[in-house]
């Protein structure tokens, strides 16, 4: 019995040595690391349908693996040297907590490229790429401003990093925009994917008094229980209308398939280089989905800074901003500098919340 | 406001409380099976499939209860006919279960779900704030409770709860005492599997009506340290649930009345507070050892083989 299951692990180790020794000669690899599954309805979804925008762009010249439910910490090392050892030519690993883990093995590879999604460490062979969400985040706050009748919202975080903590402060500052004295209240459910957890927090947020929901989280179970309620709310990383086709204002829909297809073609002609990369709504990386749920005035003042947005006539961090506790941070006219929000550490005027350190 | 806190608190401590009371049975027969997150998520991609296909949630609570169960024969094929080591392939279980839902579910995945509908008892809910609380429920709460009672008398009062109890104490003399305890565990195992598999059904159908992979994100495990926090008591776990339950909640709704009062208190430390508790707790229970040894099944984990 031993003997046989040697023999057919053997032969299918063979097989499959074969199989991929005969592509390896006209396919390269362009791997992609997942933290949730590839079917949330979310972020990690929103990827997928990247690499599967790739597959079909490029699909004769490489091959696209993928790994999912790769949870951030030591198991993501192990992950990513594994797609490394198995002839990658180019991975991207799409979750922030994959930061520390990617700088690792791409020290000890250097042949095999990388591209982390959100981070901010690089290497000669590391790139990272990250989407302005901010700026949807700042439509959505004008729309929230316009829409709730108690002027308050609730926002749905999940760690207190400086990408979420620039989006909450994004809200703000487009609530603010239209209602000077909008509140923000702010729930850590302190996970990235958690479809009670989420919804425990939206229920908890609509108990305390809210009429409007955002999360930065990955599941659509936050906009389930809004629908259930009967308030509004935004969606997150995908377009997530069905979960409430009489809920959702609009949503900050990631669109990664243009940057994929990019940089890819960059590997395959040998231009590829180690970038920084942020873009944002002019760039296709980040859409909208429709504006729906809400008057038609809403709607054109939201399409109308989606468009200013675009042709950066208007950022949304451009003072006169000033800090949670009053003082001043930004003069009037003056825009922040990238650094400043990549590491954003700090609430503006206006959010209830304090930050948790 | 108070009535919707304990509302959202019933429906997150309910699938704790279900799949816990199951596990206890299990334990209790002297059968250690770490598998009930991978049982509880096969419940709930099972519930939620079976019904989209039939628009009925009360067949999928049935698919949930069956899906579990039955997944749960595996684990009684390899553990107790086969003498597997209870411990890997329960974890074995887990990761299985993981997996092949997200393969059942694959389809389905981002359909809006159908919602398990309250049942109204007529008179009792319009008792003032108990009886909305109380008494205008889903079947799987009123599940649960009547589950808390019925296991209390099965095992404490009738006399195959008394066998059961024997087996998981010292299979060996149940055994020369002409008790068929490979039948019995098999029993109490498919027991604890349909519990699991009615908890992951409650999550698919009425806590977050809708299916992901991972939905049940780590609550099995938080059922498996409810029982050793219970002490291998119904009534205990059914409190134990309800704590675990209300401090998840109690943080989110302390956040945000922090944010109105303007005080800060980290929320990190709020979200460990259900394992802050649970470890008290354990240290307070385990400081009398006698009262311990009584309720632990001495066998518990320990592999049987009937000689001959």
């Amino acid at each position: 019995m031993k003997k046989l299951i040697i023999a057919l692990a053997a032969s299918a180790a063979l097989m499959g040595g074969f199989s991929t020794g005969a592509q390896a000669q006209e396919k390269k690899k362009v791997c992609f690391i997942y933290v949730g599954s590839k079917t949330d309805g979310g972020w990690t979804q929103a990827h997928e349908l990247g690499r599967q925008q790739l597959d079909k762009a490029l699909g004769t010249k490489v091959e696209t693996p993928f790994l999912e439910n790769v949870p951030e910490g030591p198991d993501a090392e192990r992950a990513i040297e594994r797609m490394a050892r198995s002839g990658c030519s180019l991975v991207f690993t799409t979750s922030f907590g994959f930061m520390d883990a990617t700088v690792k093995v791409a020290a000890k590879f250097p042949d095999v490229k990388f591209e982390h999604a959100t981070g901010f460490k690089a290497a000669p062979n590391l790139a990272t790429y990250n989407s302005r969400f901010y700026e949807g985040r700042y439509i959505q706050g004008q729309i929230a401003a316009k829409m709730s009748k108690k002027g308050v919202a609730g926002y749905i975080a999940s760690f207190p990093i400086p990408e979420v903590v620039m989006g909450i402060n994004a809200f703000e500052l487009g609530a603010k925009s239209i209602n000077p004295n909008f509140k923000l209240k702010v729930v850590w459910a302190n996970t990235w994917f958690d479809p009670g957890k989420e919804a425990d927090a939206a229920k908890a947020l609509i108990d305390q008094g809210v009429d409007i929901l955002t999360q930065h989280t990955d599941t659509t179970a936050p906009m389930q229980v809004a629908s259930e309620r009967g308030i509004l709310a935004f969606g997150q990383a995908s377009d997530m209308i069905a979960a409430g086709p009489k809920t959702q204002l609009t949503a900050i829909v990631d669109t990664w398939g243009a940057y994929y297809i990019k940089r890819t073609k960059a590997l395959l002609d040998g231009t590829w280089k180690s970038e920084q990369i942020w873009d944002g709504l002019k760039d296709g990386i980040l859409t909208m989905a429709p504006y729906t749920n809400m008057p038609d005035d809403v709607k054109a003042m939201a399409e109308e800074t989606e468009a200013k947005i675009k042709s950066g006539e208007l950022h949304p961090f451009t003072g006169p901003i000033n800090k949670q506790d009053g003082s001043a941070w930004l003069k009037a006219g003056e825009k922040s500098d990238d650094g400043t929000l990549l590491g954003m550490n700090f609430y503006v005027e206006g959010v209830d919340d304090k930050l948790p350190k | 406001m108070f009535e919707a806190i304990l509302l959202t608190v019933i429906t997150a401590s309910t699938p704790l409380v279900l799949a816990a009371l199951g596990e206890l049975v299990t334990e209790r027969s002297g059968v250690l099976n770490l598998g009930v997150e991978g049982m509880m998520i096969m419940g709930a991609a099972c519930a939620f499939v079976a019904a989209q296909l039939t628009g009925s949630p009360y067949i999928g609570l049935l698919a949930g209860i069956l899906g579990g169960g039955v997944f749960s024969l595996l684990f009684g094929l390899l553990t107790l006919t086969l003498v597997a080591n209870q411990v890997a392939t329960g974890l074995a279980l887990t990761i299985l279960g993981l997996g092949l839902s997200g393969q059942i579910g694959e389809a389905f995945v981002g359909q809006p779900g159908i919602k398990l509908q309250p049942i109204v008892f007529p008179l009792l809910s319009d008792i003032p704030f108990f009886g909305r609380v109380l008494f205008a429920q889903d079947l799987t709460f009123y599940l649960s409770v009547v589950l808390v009672i019925g296991i209390n008398w099965f095992l404490f009062r009738s006399r195959t709860g008394l066998k059961l109890r024997a087996i998981g104490d010292n299979h060996a003399s149940a055994h020369a005492l002409g008790i068929n305890v490979i039948r019995t565990r098999y029993l109490a195992v498919m027991f604890g599997g349909a519990c699991a598999g009615l908890a992951g059904a409650q999550l698919s159908l009425v806590y977050t009506p809708q299916w992901v992979e991972n939905m049940s994100a780590g609550r099995g495990w938080i059922a498996l340290a409810l029982v050793v926090f219970a002490s291998w008591r119904p009534w205990r776990v059914l409190a134990g649930g309800y704590l675990f339950g209300a401090v998840g909640i109690g943080q989110l709704h302390a956040q945000i009345l922090a944010q109105n009062l303007g005080i800060v208190i980290p929320s990190q430390f709020l979200s460990a507070l259900p394992y802050a508790a649970t470890i008290v707790v354990l240290i307070i229970i385990s400081h009398n050892r006698r009262t311990t040894l009584i309720n632990t099944p001495a066998s518990l984990g320990k592999p049987f083989v009937p000689d001959r």
